[in-house]
């Protein structure tokens, strides 16, 4: 017998023999944050990420740029800033290692924990936003929802073939409890709030 | 990094002494200390001392967890720091329950949705197994731990690989599989911090969400300046990360092949699901073109409105924080990649037949049991000899090896505070008991331990009038009960004395909790 017929047979053979149905699990969004864009904001701030605040210049890109400005090598994945590293262009995952700052559109957050939903169509290439020194996401605040139940229903946990919850940046405390950002990924983690382009909504 | 005045949590501390001035390496946002990921909630400092080694493991021979606890004790600096550490995440971790309404209900949809599973076990493996190749996954069946790490080799021998980046993983901690690699000429790196300072130090993990906890940072100094090079003068943390961050990322950049642990399978979307902090599960996962997962046949759920109760249950658990910073999703290898899930028996179906403790195999890792023993926080999870340690360590070692491991269901003072943290609901500490007849009757259990487990099964068998001996006794979960502690019969008696007789205990607690909520 392969090993997977004699799991199988063993498992079987040692079924508990109790009937336990499956509960039906509810969505818990009874009592939602009156602004889940300020929920989302407290909680990406208590897990160490940066909520880039729109200026009162009104253009929404500045605190981006302000924080670029001085790094050598920016790769963007999203049409709203242009880098000078083309994501489209990188041959083996090693040729991002670089990259100072990682520049990516989420396709959508969670106010309950803080967390922004990176995908592969997102990211284009998946290591990107862990090699990079420092990750900036773009967020629509129209796309966040209240809790991770409602978040599991979303499509691209069915249609994508990786994604990732982002909270904060990469971080330890693995020595005395000390916490450190910037364990082996990102150093840091800021979101911008922008409205996706295209969009005939607004 | 802030002249600000950080407020922390205020949560009472065990050893107050343990508490540092001020904290130049505390990270302040909006005015408050951040903690997320396992970071302290207060300042603490320790004085450098020796590091007290594990168990003294011979063969099949019963391990002596008292022997390495009592050397554990005897490192003041180690066990205050210990102590203080865990109990810091138990009480973060409360912090957190309290921030829920519906935790309770949450634990309950938790355990439900686990013995489903596992009671139709078969179903969804088989299930998980067709949408993961559907989707381009190649999934392998392992036995046991052998065919596990023979598997793994083939594949890698396939590929030519050289060498291995990957993340922490209890299951192949459980399969030797490091040693394995070793044999076969396969370099193997791990990638996670903490992992990582075990791994240079020749040890294993002692805890299994943090593997160093029971290091002090001098004691990571020694190990890195002999192994990485930094100056074995500099203790400072941040230093010492910065060296480990440096010195990993060209053996991950340069790395043939990644492999992760999972810690939830969806049958419904043949998916896996790895949760971690420090981004090198994402690294090992996407950086090298082959990515291969080792993964328990017991981490399944049925479908994606099942995961969003475990993801928000784990890390809240585990570390007092809402999330990990990373929760990761592979539902398929990348353009131009290879994936590979090597769905690991190792002695769980058989355990799926043991009336008294299947539920053991609802467990999700999350160490919370292990934060809140006190047997567990003032020993130190290597003297326990076994790759599982703390509570949950006492209920499934014995299935690996009733002998070896016939000690360990002694390193309990049955309180139940294990029980009552679980976020799967198990009986830890009816299990614990349970152990204790079985290994009784199959005669692996010496005299003196026979008498000390009749005089805790009287209480035990009766829940009310054993919640009642505790209240009594002015203890509290932060502590061993005393009336176990000084019976004459609990060898935990001899090293400790109990501070601080806290204001009520957990049932007094959350009865009155309650009675405030409904
Ligand atoms: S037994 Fe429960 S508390 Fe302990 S590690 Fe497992 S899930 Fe967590």
């Amino acid at each position: 017998m392969s090993s997977r017929d004699d799991i199988l047979a063993a498992i079987r053979a040692n079924l508990p023999r109790v009937d336990r149905p499956l509960p039906h699990v509810p969505l818990f969004d009874d009592d939602p944050p009156t602004s889940l864009l300020s929920a989302f904001k407290d909680s990406l701030h208590r897990m160490g990420g940066v909520f880039l605040d729109p200026p009162a210049s009104g253009d929404l890109l500045a605190p981006l740029r302000a924080k670029i400005a001085d790094a050598k090598i920016v790769c963007s994945t999203v049409p709203e800033i242009a880098g000078n590293r083309d994501i489209a262009g990188v041959g083996v995952v090693r040729d991002l290692a670089d990259v100072d700052f990682a520049i990516v559109r989420a396709s959508f957050a969670v106010a309950e924990t803080g967390s922004v939903l990176l995908s592969d169509a997102d990211l284009r290439v998946n290591a990107v936003a862990y090699l990079a020194q420092h990750l900036i996401v773009l967020l629509d605040p129209a796309d966040i929802v209240v809790n991770l139940h409602h978040a599991y229903r979303r499509p691209e946990f069915r249609d994508r073939h990786y994604a990732c919850f982002h909270t904060g940046p990469s971080a330890t405390a693995d020595i005395e409890g000390v916490l450190i950002h910037g364990a082996q990924g990102v150093r840091s983690l800021s979101v911008l709030p922008v409205v996706r382009a295209g969009d005939p909504n607004h | 990094m802030s002249t600000v005045r950080e407020q922390t949590d205020d949560g009472a501390m065990l050893h107050p002494e343990q508490r540092a001035e001020g904290d130049p390496d505390a990270i302040i946002r909006d005015g408050r200390r951040l903690d997320h990921a396992e970071g302290t909630s207060k300042p603490l400092r320790a004085h450098p001392e020796p590091q007290p080694r594990g168990a003294k493991v011979h063969g099949n021979r019963p391990v002596d967890q008292q022997e390495a606890a009592a050397r554990f004790i005897a490192a003041p600096e180690h066990e205050k720091m210990h102590d203080e550490r865990l109990w810091d995440l138990r009480q973060k971790r409360d912090r957190e329950m309290h921030g829920i309404p519906e935790w309770e209900e949450l634990r309950s949809l938790a355990s439900a949705i686990k013995e489903h599973t596992l009671t139709h076990l078969d179903e969804y493996l088989d299930q998980f197994e067709a949408n993961a190749s559907a989707n381009g996954i190649h999934v392998h069946w392992a036995r046991d731990a052998a065919e596990h790490n023979q598997i793994v080799h083939a594949i890698l021998r396939d590929n030519g690989v050289k060498s291995l980046i990957k993340s922490k993983s209890m299951l192949t901690e459980e399969c030797g599989f490091r040693h394995y690699m070793a044999s076969v000429g396969i370099e193997v790196i791990e990638t996670d911090l903490g992992e990582r300072i075990q791994q240079l130090d020749n040890e294993d993990p002692s805890h299994v969400v943090v593997p160093a906890v029971h290091k002090l940072r001098t004691d990571v100094a020694a190990v890195f300046s002999r192994t990485i090079g930094t100056d074995p003068n500099n203790s400072d943390v941040h230093y010492l990360a910065e060296a480990q961050r440096e010195a990993t990322r060209p053996l991950i950049l340069n790395a043939d092949a990644g492999m992760t642990g999972g810690n939830f399978m969806v049958a419904e979307t043949g998916t896996f699901v790895v949760c971690t902090n420090e981004g090198n599960a994402d690294l090992s996962a996407n950086v090298p073109k082959l990515h291969i997962a080792s993964i328990g046949i017991e981490k399944i759920i049925p479908r994606l409105e099942h995961l969003a109760v475990f993801v928000r249950l784990l890390s809240r658990s585990a570390l007092g924080s809402p999330i990990t910073q990373y929760t990761s999703h592979f539902r398929g290898p990348r353009a131009g990649g290879e994936m590979h899930v090597v769905l690991v028996d190792n002695g769980r179906s058989e355990r799926l037949g043991l009336a008294e403790f299947w539920t053991s195999l609802k467990c999700i890792r999350c160490g919370a049991c292990m934060n809140t023993c006190p047997v567990y926080r003032r020993s130190g999870g290597l003297s326990y000899g076994a790759t599982y340690s703390g509570p949950i360590g006492l209920i499934i070692d014995p299935t690996f090896n009733a002998r070896k491991y016939s000690n360990l269901p002694y390193a309990s003072s049955l309180n139940g505070s294990c029980s009552n943290v679980c976020p799967v609901k198990i009986n830890i500490h009816e299990q614990i008991y349970a152990w204790r007849r079985v290994l009784v009757e199959q005669h692996e259990v010496p005299l003196a331990k026979r008498a000390a487990m009749k005089a805790a099964g009287v209480l035990l068998s009766r829940p009310a009038a054993y919640r009642a001996a505790i209240a009594a006794a002015d203890t509290a979960l932060a502590h061993l009960p005393r009336f176990v502690i000084y019976n004459g019969l609990n060898a935990w008696g001899k090293h400790r004395e109990v501070p601080h007789p806290p204001k009520e205990t957990f049932h007094s607690w959350d009865h009155a909790n309650r009675g405030a909520k409904r």
